[in-house]
Protein backbone atom coordinates (compact mmCIF):
# COMPACT_ATOMS: atom_id res chain seq x y z
CA UNK A 1 0.00 0.00 0.00
CA UNK A 2 1.31 3.24 -0.99
CA UNK A 3 1.84 6.31 1.57
CA UNK A 4 -0.18 9.23 0.04
CA UNK A 5 -0.47 12.28 2.49
CA UNK A 6 -2.84 14.30 3.25
CA UNK A 7 -2.30 17.76 2.65
CA UNK A 8 -0.35 17.62 -0.40
CA UNK A 9 -1.82 17.89 -4.08
CA UNK A 10 -1.28 15.20 -6.87
CA UNK A 11 -1.78 14.58 -11.13
CA UNK A 12 -2.79 11.75 -12.89
CA UNK A 13 0.60 11.35 -13.83
CA UNK A 14 2.12 10.68 -9.79
CA UNK A 15 3.79 14.14 -9.42
CA UNK A 16 2.95 15.44 -5.89
CA UNK A 17 2.64 19.51 -5.22
CA UNK A 18 3.12 20.69 -1.80
CA UNK A 19 2.70 24.71 -0.71
CA UNK A 20 5.76 26.25 0.79
CA UNK A 21 5.07 29.10 3.35
CA UNK A 22 6.49 31.66 0.90
CA UNK A 23 4.15 30.93 -1.72
CA UNK A 24 6.37 28.68 -3.48
CA UNK A 25 5.76 25.10 -4.52
CA UNK A 26 7.45 21.84 -4.29
CA UNK A 27 7.44 18.95 -6.29
CA UNK A 28 8.27 15.40 -6.53
CA UNK A 29 7.13 12.47 -7.61
CA UNK A 30 4.95 10.20 -5.75
CA UNK A 31 5.07 6.90 -3.59
CA UNK A 32 3.31 5.05 -6.02
CA UNK A 33 5.63 6.50 -8.80
CA UNK A 34 8.87 5.60 -7.10
CA UNK A 35 7.55 1.88 -6.55
CA UNK A 36 6.43 1.49 -10.28
CA UNK A 37 10.08 2.70 -11.54
CA UNK A 38 12.23 0.40 -8.84
CA UNK A 39 15.76 1.59 -8.03
CA UNK A 40 16.37 5.03 -9.18
CA UNK A 41 19.67 5.19 -10.91
CA UNK A 42 19.93 8.87 -12.42
CA UNK A 43 17.47 11.99 -11.74
CA UNK A 44 17.81 15.04 -14.28
CA UNK A 45 16.73 18.20 -12.58
CA UNK A 46 15.91 21.34 -14.20
CA UNK A 47 17.76 24.26 -13.55
CA UNK A 48 16.76 27.53 -11.91
CA UNK A 49 15.42 30.43 -13.99
CA UNK A 50 13.94 28.06 -16.57
CA UNK A 51 10.53 28.99 -17.16
CA UNK A 52 7.52 25.73 -17.40
CA UNK A 53 3.99 25.48 -18.52
CA UNK A 54 1.55 23.14 -16.95
CA UNK A 55 2.56 19.68 -18.52
CA UNK A 56 5.61 20.77 -19.45
CA UNK A 57 8.34 17.76 -19.24
CA UNK A 58 10.26 19.30 -16.34
CA UNK A 59 12.16 16.52 -15.05
CA UNK A 60 13.77 12.99 -16.09
CA UNK A 61 13.61 10.03 -13.39
CA UNK A 62 15.42 7.22 -14.63
CA UNK A 63 15.86 3.60 -13.18
CA UNK A 64 17.64 0.61 -14.73
CA UNK A 65 14.54 -0.31 -16.73
CA UNK A 66 13.52 2.64 -18.18
CA UNK A 67 13.94 6.76 -17.95
CA UNK A 68 10.54 8.97 -17.58
CA UNK A 69 9.53 12.44 -17.96
CA UNK A 70 8.13 13.93 -14.88
CA UNK A 71 5.61 16.58 -16.13
CA UNK A 72 5.27 20.41 -13.74
CA UNK A 73 1.90 19.92 -12.63
CA UNK A 74 1.88 23.96 -12.30
CA UNK A 75 3.19 26.84 -14.56
CA UNK A 76 6.41 29.22 -13.14
CA UNK A 77 9.68 29.77 -12.80
CA UNK A 78 12.40 26.91 -11.26
CA UNK A 79 13.28 28.08 -8.28
CA UNK A 80 15.87 25.41 -7.47
CA UNK A 81 16.11 21.59 -8.85
CA UNK A 82 16.91 19.09 -5.93
CA UNK A 83 21.12 18.84 -6.19
CA UNK A 84 21.53 16.15 -3.93
CA UNK A 85 19.38 13.65 -6.67
CA UNK A 86 22.14 14.24 -8.52
CA UNK A 87 24.52 11.73 -6.39
CA UNK A 88 21.93 10.54 -4.39
CA UNK A 89 19.25 9.67 -6.76
CA UNK A 90 17.54 6.65 -4.60
CA UNK A 91 16.52 9.29 -1.81
CA UNK A 92 13.30 9.35 -4.12
CA UNK A 93 12.71 6.19 -3.72
CA UNK A 94 13.78 6.35 0.37
CA UNK A 95 11.62 9.55 1.06
CA UNK A 96 9.62 10.68 -2.51
CA UNK A 97 7.85 13.23 -0.28
CA UNK A 98 10.58 14.65 1.51
CA UNK A 99 14.41 14.61 1.18
CA UNK A 100 13.62 13.22 -2.23
CA UNK A 101 11.98 16.43 -4.17
CA UNK A 102 12.35 17.33 -7.30
CA UNK A 103 12.19 20.90 -7.50
CA UNK A 104 10.88 24.44 -6.64
CA UNK A 105 8.91 26.32 -8.30
CA UNK A 106 7.86 30.20 -7.97
CA UNK A 107 4.72 28.98 -9.55
CA UNK A 108 1.82 31.37 -11.59
CA UNK A 109 -1.15 29.25 -10.62
CA UNK A 110 -2.27 28.38 -7.65
CA UNK A 111 -1.13 24.45 -6.27
CA UNK A 112 -5.66 24.19 -5.14
CA UNK A 113 -6.06 24.08 -8.72
CA UNK A 114 -3.75 21.03 -9.59
CA UNK A 115 -6.51 18.28 -10.05
CA UNK A 116 -6.27 16.02 -7.17
CA UNK A 117 -6.54 15.64 -3.33
CA UNK A 118 -5.15 12.95 -1.72
CA UNK A 119 -8.42 10.74 -1.99
CA UNK A 120 -8.68 11.87 -5.54
CA UNK A 121 -5.25 10.40 -6.13
CA UNK A 122 -6.07 6.96 -4.02
CA UNK A 123 -9.12 6.70 -6.50
CA UNK A 124 -6.82 6.77 -9.63
CA UNK A 125 -3.92 4.86 -8.91
CA UNK A 126 -7.28 2.07 -7.40
CA UNK A 127 -8.35 2.01 -10.78
CA UNK A 128 -5.24 1.04 -11.81
CA UNK A 129 -4.37 4.06 -13.80
CA UNK B 1 23.24 -21.48 -40.37
CA UNK B 2 20.42 -23.21 -42.17
CA UNK B 3 18.11 -21.18 -44.72
CA UNK B 4 15.01 -22.41 -43.78
CA UNK B 5 12.25 -21.33 -46.07
CA UNK B 6 8.47 -21.17 -45.21
CA UNK B 7 6.47 -24.15 -47.67
CA UNK B 8 3.25 -23.32 -49.16
CA UNK B 9 1.55 -25.48 -46.20
CA UNK B 10 3.58 -23.06 -43.75
CA UNK B 11 2.27 -20.14 -45.18
CA UNK B 12 -1.38 -21.26 -45.49
CA UNK B 13 -1.14 -22.53 -41.97
CA UNK B 14 0.23 -19.31 -40.68
CA UNK B 15 -2.60 -17.33 -42.50
CA UNK B 16 -5.35 -19.62 -41.17
CA UNK B 17 -4.44 -19.25 -37.80
CA UNK B 18 -4.51 -15.52 -38.45
CA UNK B 19 -7.98 -15.89 -39.72
CA UNK B 20 -6.40 -14.43 -43.74
CA UNK B 21 -7.04 -15.70 -47.18
CA UNK B 22 -4.11 -14.86 -48.67
CA UNK B 23 -0.53 -12.74 -48.09
CA UNK B 24 -1.93 -9.82 -50.80
CA UNK B 25 -4.44 -8.88 -48.20
CA UNK B 26 -2.17 -8.41 -45.46
CA UNK B 27 -1.72 -5.15 -47.54
CA UNK B 28 -5.36 -4.24 -48.60
CA UNK B 29 -4.68 -0.85 -46.81
CA UNK B 30 -1.62 0.31 -49.28
CA UNK B 31 -4.03 2.11 -52.09
CA UNK B 32 -3.52 0.27 -55.25
CA UNK B 33 -2.08 3.01 -56.87
CA UNK B 34 1.10 3.55 -54.70
CA UNK B 35 2.03 -0.41 -54.70
CA UNK B 36 4.74 -1.72 -57.41
CA UNK B 37 3.28 -4.23 -59.37
CA UNK B 38 6.47 -5.39 -61.18
CA UNK B 39 9.97 -4.41 -60.53
CA UNK B 40 11.27 -2.65 -63.82
CA UNK B 41 14.47 -2.75 -65.19
CA UNK B 42 15.08 -6.10 -63.09
CA UNK B 43 15.86 -8.41 -65.26
CA UNK B 44 14.76 -11.91 -64.92
CA UNK B 45 16.72 -14.57 -62.77
CA UNK B 46 19.74 -16.22 -63.52
CA UNK B 47 21.35 -19.01 -62.80
CA UNK B 48 24.14 -19.20 -59.71
CA UNK B 49 26.39 -19.72 -62.57
CA UNK B 50 25.59 -16.84 -64.50
CA UNK B 51 25.33 -14.22 -61.46
CA UNK B 52 29.05 -15.51 -60.73
CA UNK B 53 30.03 -14.42 -64.09
CA UNK B 54 28.24 -11.66 -64.06
CA UNK B 55 29.57 -10.54 -60.88
CA UNK B 56 33.43 -11.33 -61.48
CA UNK B 57 33.07 -9.25 -64.64
CA UNK B 58 31.82 -6.46 -62.63
CA UNK B 59 34.20 -6.69 -59.88
CA UNK B 60 37.17 -6.81 -62.68
CA UNK B 61 36.50 -2.94 -63.55
CA UNK B 62 37.83 -2.12 -60.42
CA UNK B 63 41.11 -3.37 -61.69
CA UNK B 64 44.33 -3.56 -59.30
CA UNK B 65 44.97 0.11 -59.04
CA UNK B 66 47.37 1.25 -56.59
CA UNK B 67 45.33 3.52 -54.44
CA UNK B 68 46.64 7.62 -53.25
CA UNK B 69 43.17 8.34 -52.02
CA UNK B 70 41.51 9.04 -48.81
CA UNK B 71 39.09 11.66 -48.06
CA UNK B 72 37.63 10.05 -45.42
CA UNK B 73 38.39 6.27 -45.91
CA UNK B 74 41.91 4.58 -45.81
CA UNK B 75 43.38 1.57 -47.22
CA UNK B 76 45.61 -0.29 -45.08
CA UNK B 77 46.54 -3.36 -44.47
CA UNK B 78 44.34 -6.24 -42.88
CA UNK B 79 45.70 -9.09 -41.46
CA UNK B 80 44.18 -12.60 -42.42
CA UNK B 81 43.40 -13.58 -38.87
CA UNK B 82 41.13 -10.49 -39.09
CA UNK B 83 37.95 -11.69 -41.40
CA UNK B 84 38.99 -15.11 -40.48
CA UNK B 85 37.37 -14.54 -37.14
CA UNK B 86 35.10 -12.43 -38.10
CA UNK B 87 33.47 -14.29 -40.17
CA UNK B 88 33.06 -17.31 -37.87
CA UNK B 89 29.34 -18.50 -37.53
CA UNK B 90 29.64 -17.58 -34.18
CA UNK B 91 29.75 -14.08 -34.52
CA UNK B 92 28.94 -13.88 -38.24
CA UNK B 93 25.41 -14.85 -37.99
CA UNK B 94 24.95 -13.31 -34.53
CA UNK B 95 23.16 -10.39 -35.12
CA UNK B 96 21.29 -9.67 -31.66
CA UNK B 97 19.60 -6.13 -31.17
CA UNK B 98 18.19 -6.72 -27.85
CA UNK B 99 19.91 -7.29 -24.44
CA UNK B 100 17.63 -10.99 -23.84
CA UNK B 101 19.25 -12.32 -27.20
CA UNK B 102 22.68 -11.05 -27.09
CA UNK B 103 25.62 -13.36 -26.28
CA UNK B 104 27.80 -12.92 -23.83
CA UNK B 105 30.79 -13.38 -26.93
CA UNK B 106 28.99 -10.68 -28.69
CA UNK B 107 29.12 -8.50 -25.70
CA UNK B 108 32.16 -9.16 -24.90
CA UNK B 109 33.35 -8.05 -27.97
CA UNK B 110 31.51 -4.81 -27.63
CA UNK B 111 33.18 -4.15 -24.25
CA UNK B 112 36.72 -4.38 -25.87
CA UNK B 113 36.08 -2.58 -28.37
CA UNK B 114 34.31 0.28 -26.27
CA UNK B 115 37.71 -0.22 -24.26
CA UNK B 116 40.09 0.38 -26.94
CA UNK B 117 38.16 3.72 -28.27
CA UNK B 118 38.39 5.25 -24.81
CA UNK B 119 42.04 4.02 -24.29
CA UNK B 120 42.87 5.60 -27.80
CA UNK B 121 40.74 8.85 -27.64
CA UNK B 122 41.74 9.40 -23.62
CA UNK B 123 38.30 9.85 -22.79
CA UNK B 124 36.17 8.28 -19.86
CA UNK B 125 33.38 5.96 -21.77
CA UNK B 126 32.43 4.72 -25.13
CA UNK B 127 29.43 3.41 -26.80
CA UNK B 128 29.82 0.10 -28.96
CA UNK B 129 29.70 1.88 -31.90
CA UNK B 130 27.68 4.28 -34.54
CA UNK B 131 26.79 3.33 -38.08
CA UNK B 132 29.87 5.40 -39.64
CA UNK B 133 32.09 8.47 -38.91
CA UNK B 134 29.51 10.93 -40.56
CA UNK B 135 26.49 10.12 -38.73
CA UNK B 136 28.50 9.73 -35.81
CA UNK B 137 29.17 13.29 -35.97
CA UNK B 138 25.67 14.14 -36.50
CA UNK B 139 24.87 12.33 -33.48
CA UNK B 140 27.91 14.41 -31.82
CA UNK B 141 26.01 17.52 -32.84
CA UNK B 142 22.62 16.50 -31.51
CA UNK B 143 24.79 15.34 -28.21
CA UNK B 144 26.43 18.36 -27.77
CA UNK B 145 22.98 20.10 -27.67
CA UNK B 146 21.39 17.90 -25.15
CA UNK B 147 24.43 17.98 -22.96
CA UNK B 148 24.99 21.46 -22.61
CA UNK B 149 21.88 22.86 -21.14
CA UNK B 150 22.72 26.58 -20.62
CA UNK B 151 23.60 27.13 -24.16
CA UNK B 152 19.95 27.97 -25.56
CA UNK B 153 21.40 28.55 -29.11
CA UNK B 154 22.02 24.89 -30.18
CA UNK B 155 24.70 26.55 -32.69
CA UNK B 156 27.53 24.86 -33.24
CA UNK B 157 30.82 26.04 -35.09
CA UNK B 158 31.18 23.40 -37.76
CA UNK B 159 34.36 24.69 -39.62
CA UNK B 160 34.93 23.95 -43.60
CA UNK B 161 38.21 21.84 -42.96
CA UNK B 162 35.87 18.91 -41.58
CA UNK B 163 35.34 16.24 -43.92
CA UNK B 164 32.82 17.64 -46.38
CA UNK B 165 30.74 14.57 -46.61
CA UNK B 166 30.33 14.35 -43.36
CA UNK B 167 29.04 17.85 -42.72
CA UNK B 168 26.42 17.46 -45.28
CA UNK B 169 25.41 14.51 -43.75
CA UNK B 170 25.54 16.28 -39.43
CA UNK B 171 23.48 18.86 -41.85
CA UNK B 172 20.57 17.01 -42.82
CA UNK B 173 20.37 14.93 -39.77
CA UNK B 174 20.23 17.99 -37.58
CA UNK B 175 18.25 20.49 -39.12
CA UNK B 176 14.82 18.96 -38.94
CA UNK B 177 15.89 19.63 -35.23
CA UNK B 178 16.67 23.22 -35.24
CA UNK B 179 20.38 22.96 -35.07
CA UNK B 180 22.46 25.63 -36.43
CA UNK B 181 25.76 24.46 -38.03
CA UNK B 182 27.57 27.72 -38.09
CA UNK B 183 30.96 27.49 -40.71
CA UNK B 184 34.26 28.76 -39.96
CA UNK B 185 36.62 29.58 -42.93
CA UNK B 186 40.15 28.33 -43.02
CA UNK B 187 43.73 29.89 -42.88
CA UNK B 188 44.77 30.27 -46.96
CA UNK B 189 48.04 29.64 -45.70
CA UNK B 190 47.72 26.65 -43.26
CA UNK B 191 44.57 24.98 -44.01
CA UNK B 192 43.62 24.59 -40.44
CA UNK B 193 40.77 26.72 -38.82
CA UNK B 194 41.66 30.32 -39.09
CA UNK B 195 41.81 31.70 -35.12
CA UNK B 196 41.46 35.27 -36.59
CA UNK B 197 38.34 34.63 -37.59
CA UNK B 198 37.31 32.91 -34.65
CA UNK B 199 37.80 35.67 -32.60
CA UNK B 200 34.47 37.19 -34.21
CA UNK B 201 32.55 34.83 -31.97
CA UNK B 202 33.72 35.43 -28.71
CA UNK B 203 31.02 35.88 -25.95
CA UNK B 204 28.42 34.31 -28.42
CA UNK B 205 26.06 31.69 -27.46
CA UNK B 206 27.92 28.94 -28.58
CA UNK B 207 26.83 25.06 -28.19
CA UNK B 208 30.16 23.71 -29.39
CA UNK B 209 32.56 23.78 -31.45
CA UNK B 210 33.88 20.36 -33.72
CA UNK B 211 37.54 20.10 -34.59
CA UNK B 212 38.45 17.27 -36.51
CA UNK B 213 42.22 16.22 -35.92
CA UNK B 214 43.84 15.95 -38.66
CA UNK B 215 41.54 17.80 -40.89
CA UNK B 216 40.15 16.82 -44.30
CA UNK B 217 43.16 18.82 -45.92
CA UNK B 218 45.43 16.14 -44.07
CA UNK B 219 47.03 19.34 -41.83
CA UNK B 220 46.78 19.06 -37.96
CA UNK B 221 44.66 22.09 -36.19
CA UNK B 222 46.01 23.18 -33.22
CA UNK B 223 43.74 21.41 -31.22
CA UNK B 224 45.04 22.62 -27.98
CA UNK B 225 44.26 26.01 -28.63
CA UNK B 226 41.11 25.66 -30.13
CA UNK B 227 39.87 23.83 -27.03
CA UNK B 228 41.04 26.47 -24.75
CA UNK B 229 39.27 29.01 -26.62
CA UNK B 230 35.88 26.66 -26.29
CA UNK B 231 35.98 26.40 -22.42
CA UNK B 232 36.89 30.43 -22.40
CA UNK B 233 33.18 31.28 -24.32
CA UNK B 234 31.93 28.44 -22.56
CA UNK B 235 31.51 25.88 -26.01
CA UNK B 236 31.76 21.95 -26.02
CA UNK B 237 34.67 20.62 -28.06
CA UNK B 238 33.90 18.03 -30.37
CA UNK B 239 36.37 16.37 -31.66
CA UNK B 240 36.42 14.25 -34.86
CA UNK B 241 39.68 12.08 -35.07
CA UNK B 242 41.35 9.23 -37.09
CA UNK B 243 41.81 6.77 -34.37
CA UNK B 244 45.08 5.41 -36.49
CA UNK B 245 46.50 9.25 -35.63
CA UNK B 246 45.76 9.08 -32.53
CA UNK B 247 48.94 6.55 -31.92
CA UNK B 248 51.21 9.37 -32.44
CA UNK B 249 48.82 12.76 -31.80
CA UNK B 250 47.51 13.87 -28.56
CA UNK B 251 44.20 12.40 -27.93
CA UNK B 252 41.13 14.37 -27.41
CA UNK B 253 40.64 13.54 -24.10
CA UNK B 254 43.68 15.56 -23.43
CA UNK B 255 43.36 18.49 -25.57
CA UNK B 256 43.72 21.78 -23.90
CA UNK B 257 42.31 22.46 -19.91
CA UNK B 258 40.52 19.00 -19.53
CA UNK B 259 39.98 17.41 -22.85
CA UNK B 260 37.43 17.30 -25.31
CA UNK B 261 33.50 16.56 -24.35
CA UNK B 262 33.08 14.37 -27.05
CA UNK B 263 35.08 12.40 -29.51
CA UNK B 264 34.29 10.40 -32.89
CA UNK B 265 35.05 9.45 -35.80
CA UNK B 266 34.94 6.55 -38.12
CA UNK B 267 36.91 3.28 -36.98
CA UNK B 268 37.06 2.20 -40.73
CA UNK B 269 41.18 2.23 -40.89
CA UNK B 270 40.85 -0.83 -38.27
CA UNK B 271 40.35 -4.14 -40.57
CA UNK B 272 37.40 -2.52 -42.71
CA UNK B 273 38.21 -2.66 -46.36
CA UNK B 274 37.51 -0.06 -48.91
CA UNK B 275 34.02 -0.92 -50.61
CA UNK B 276 32.18 1.72 -52.20
CA UNK B 277 31.27 3.81 -49.40
CA UNK B 278 30.74 1.50 -46.60
CA UNK B 279 29.26 0.12 -44.97
CA UNK B 280 32.19 1.84 -42.07
CA UNK B 281 31.53 1.83 -38.59
CA UNK B 282 31.34 4.86 -36.37
CA UNK B 283 32.41 5.49 -32.90
CA UNK B 284 31.80 7.58 -30.20
CA UNK B 285 33.36 8.32 -26.65
CA UNK B 286 32.75 11.26 -24.37
CA UNK B 287 33.32 12.29 -20.84
CA UNK B 288 31.81 10.62 -18.09
CA UNK B 289 29.16 13.68 -17.13
CA UNK B 290 27.64 14.08 -20.71
CA UNK B 291 27.16 9.52 -20.33
CA UNK B 292 23.49 9.68 -19.91
CA UNK B 293 22.93 12.09 -23.27
CA UNK B 294 25.37 9.55 -25.17
CA UNK B 295 23.44 7.79 -28.28
CA UNK B 296 23.58 4.08 -29.10
CA UNK B 297 24.60 1.78 -26.06
CA UNK B 298 27.10 0.36 -23.59
CA UNK B 299 28.48 -2.51 -22.57
CA UNK B 300 29.45 -2.97 -19.13
CA UNK B 301 31.44 -5.84 -17.47
CA UNK B 302 29.73 -7.31 -13.79
CA UNK B 303 29.96 -10.55 -11.88
CA UNK B 304 26.92 -12.71 -11.53
CA UNK B 305 25.71 -14.49 -8.64
CA UNK B 306 28.75 -17.26 -8.62
CA UNK B 307 31.42 -14.11 -9.63
CA UNK B 308 31.82 -14.71 -12.42
CA UNK B 309 32.75 -12.48 -15.12
CA UNK B 310 29.74 -11.64 -17.14
CA UNK B 311 28.60 -8.63 -20.08
CA UNK B 312 25.54 -7.05 -20.29
CA UNK B 313 24.46 -3.90 -22.37
CA UNK B 314 23.96 -1.23 -20.07
CA UNK B 315 22.59 2.72 -19.34
CA UNK B 316 19.93 1.76 -22.18
CA UNK B 317 17.09 3.46 -20.58
CA UNK B 318 17.50 6.19 -23.43
CA UNK B 319 17.16 3.74 -26.39
CA UNK B 320 14.80 3.58 -28.48
CA UNK B 321 13.10 0.72 -27.56
CA UNK B 322 12.40 2.20 -23.87
CA UNK B 323 11.33 6.02 -24.99
CA UNK B 324 10.49 5.47 -28.50
CA UNK B 325 10.52 9.09 -29.63
CA UNK B 326 12.10 10.65 -26.58
CA UNK B 327 15.30 8.43 -27.26
CA UNK B 328 18.33 9.97 -27.24
CA UNK B 329 18.75 8.87 -30.68
CA UNK B 330 16.61 6.87 -33.35
CA UNK B 331 19.53 5.11 -34.88
CA UNK B 332 19.76 2.88 -31.41
CA UNK B 333 21.97 -0.03 -32.69
CA UNK B 334 25.77 -0.21 -33.34
CA UNK B 335 27.96 -1.63 -36.42
CA UNK B 336 28.38 -5.13 -35.38
CA UNK B 337 30.32 -7.17 -37.28
CA UNK B 338 32.58 -4.32 -38.48
CA UNK B 339 33.22 -3.06 -35.13
CA UNK B 340 34.19 -6.77 -34.54
CA UNK B 341 36.44 -6.75 -37.28
CA UNK B 342 37.96 -3.66 -35.48
CA UNK B 343 38.26 -4.71 -32.36
CA UNK B 344 40.21 -8.27 -33.94
CA UNK B 345 42.18 -6.00 -35.73
CA UNK B 346 43.49 -3.78 -33.10
CA UNK B 347 44.04 -6.33 -30.85
CA UNK B 348 46.46 -7.89 -33.25
CA UNK B 349 48.62 -4.90 -33.50
CA UNK B 350 48.57 -3.24 -30.21
CA UNK B 351 49.77 -0.11 -28.83
CA UNK B 352 52.88 -0.62 -30.64
CA UNK B 353 51.82 -2.27 -33.55
CA UNK B 354 49.69 0.74 -34.26
CA UNK B 355 52.20 3.18 -33.49
CA UNK B 356 54.23 1.98 -36.37
CA UNK B 357 51.35 2.15 -38.79
CA UNK B 358 50.35 5.63 -38.14
CA UNK B 359 54.20 6.12 -38.22
CA UNK B 360 54.79 4.64 -41.60
CA UNK B 361 51.90 6.60 -43.17
CA UNK B 362 53.15 9.75 -41.98
CA UNK B 363 56.37 8.83 -43.44
CA UNK B 364 54.98 7.59 -46.61
CA UNK B 365 52.78 10.85 -46.95
CA UNK B 366 55.84 12.80 -46.45
CA UNK B 367 57.65 10.81 -49.20
CA UNK B 368 55.10 11.32 -51.76
CA UNK B 369 54.72 14.91 -51.11
CA UNK B 370 58.38 15.51 -51.54
CA UNK B 371 58.61 13.39 -54.97
CA UNK B 372 55.46 14.93 -55.93
CA UNK B 373 55.92 18.92 -55.64
CA UNK B 374 59.95 17.78 -57.09
CA UNK B 375 57.50 17.81 -60.50
CA UNK B 376 57.30 21.27 -62.11
CA UNK B 377 53.83 22.73 -61.79
CA UNK B 378 53.45 20.90 -58.32
CA UNK B 379 53.41 22.29 -54.92
CA UNK B 380 51.85 21.90 -51.58
CA UNK B 381 49.22 23.94 -51.48
CA UNK B 382 49.49 24.52 -47.22
CA UNK B 383 52.14 24.63 -44.81
CA UNK B 384 52.86 23.10 -41.52
CA UNK B 385 52.39 19.62 -40.02
CA UNK B 386 50.05 16.76 -41.53
CA UNK B 387 49.27 13.34 -40.57
CA UNK B 388 48.92 10.62 -43.72
CA UNK B 389 47.28 13.21 -46.51
CA UNK B 390 47.95 16.36 -48.30
CA UNK B 391 46.79 19.18 -50.57
CA UNK B 392 48.61 19.69 -53.47
CA UNK B 393 48.14 21.89 -56.57
CA UNK B 394 48.57 22.01 -60.25
CA UNK B 395 49.06 24.17 -62.60
CA UNK B 396 45.98 22.78 -65.04
CA UNK B 397 42.29 21.38 -64.45
CA UNK B 398 42.94 17.85 -61.94
CA UNK B 399 40.24 15.59 -63.36
CA UNK B 400 41.81 15.16 -66.80
CA UNK B 401 44.82 14.43 -64.91
CA UNK B 402 43.15 11.83 -62.48
CA UNK B 403 41.52 10.09 -66.22
CA UNK B 404 45.04 9.29 -67.04
CA UNK B 405 46.79 8.38 -64.27
CA UNK B 406 43.77 5.78 -63.86
CA UNK B 407 44.50 4.43 -67.43
CA UNK B 408 47.66 4.11 -66.59
CA UNK B 409 46.43 1.75 -63.26
CA UNK B 410 47.02 4.80 -60.68
CA UNK B 411 43.76 6.45 -58.13
CA UNK B 412 45.99 9.62 -57.90
CA UNK B 413 43.34 11.25 -55.28
CA UNK B 414 40.34 13.60 -54.72
CA UNK B 415 39.72 16.76 -56.69
CA UNK B 416 38.77 19.04 -54.53
CA UNK B 417 37.26 21.57 -57.15
CA UNK B 418 33.80 20.84 -56.13
CA UNK B 419 34.24 21.63 -52.66
CA UNK B 420 36.53 23.73 -52.24
CA UNK B 421 36.56 25.53 -55.53
CA UNK B 422 38.53 28.45 -54.06
CA UNK B 423 42.28 26.48 -54.19
CA UNK B 424 41.94 25.92 -57.90
CA UNK B 425 43.34 22.89 -59.21
CA UNK B 426 43.74 20.90 -55.91
CA UNK B 427 44.27 17.54 -55.45
CA UNK B 428 44.08 15.73 -52.05
CA UNK B 429 46.31 13.02 -51.98
CA UNK B 430 47.12 9.89 -49.61
CA UNK B 431 50.11 7.69 -49.13
CA UNK B 432 49.36 4.94 -45.70
CA UNK B 433 51.83 1.73 -45.19
CA UNK B 434 50.50 -0.33 -47.82
CA UNK B 435 52.33 2.08 -50.39
CA UNK B 436 56.27 1.30 -51.10
CA UNK B 437 58.99 3.79 -51.72
CA UNK B 438 58.27 1.94 -55.16
CA UNK B 439 54.58 2.63 -55.67
CA UNK B 440 55.39 5.98 -54.89
CA UNK B 441 58.34 6.60 -57.44
CA UNK B 442 55.92 4.88 -59.72
CA UNK B 443 53.52 7.65 -59.15
CA UNK B 444 55.84 10.17 -59.54
CA UNK B 445 57.02 9.08 -62.87
CA UNK B 446 53.72 8.86 -64.25
CA UNK B 447 52.43 11.65 -63.81
CA UNK B 448 56.32 13.25 -64.72
CA UNK B 449 55.20 11.91 -68.62
CA UNK B 450 51.51 13.49 -67.87
CA UNK B 451 52.52 16.69 -67.04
Amino acid sequence: MSDIPDDLRYTKSHEWVRTLPDGSVEIGITDHAQQSLGDLVFVEVPEAGRVLAAGDGCAIVESVKAASDVYSPLGGEVIAGNAQLASQPELINQDPYGQGWILRLKPSGRAADVPLDAAGYAAEIATGS
Amino acid sequence: MPYIPHTAEDVRAMLDRIGVDAIESLFDEIPRALRVEELAGVPAALSEMEVSRLAAARADQDGRRLNFIGAGAYEHHIPAPVWALATRGEIYSAYTPYQAEASQGTLQMMYEFQSMIAGLTAMDVANASLYDGASALAEACLMAVRAHRRSKSARILMPSTVNPVWRRVAGVITEGQGLVLEPVPYDPARGVIDATVLERFQGQDLTAIVIQQPNYFGQLEDAEALTRFARANGALVIAAVNPVSLALLTPPGEWGEGGADIACGDAQPFGVPLSSGGPYVGFMACRMEHVRQMPGRIAGRTVDLDGKNGYTLTLQAREQHIRRGKATSNICTNQGLLMTAATIHLALLGPAGLERVAGACAARTRELVASLTALPGVRAAFAGPRFHEAVLQFGRPVAPLLEALAAAGIVGGHDLSRDYPELGHALLVCATETRTAEDIEHYARTLARLT
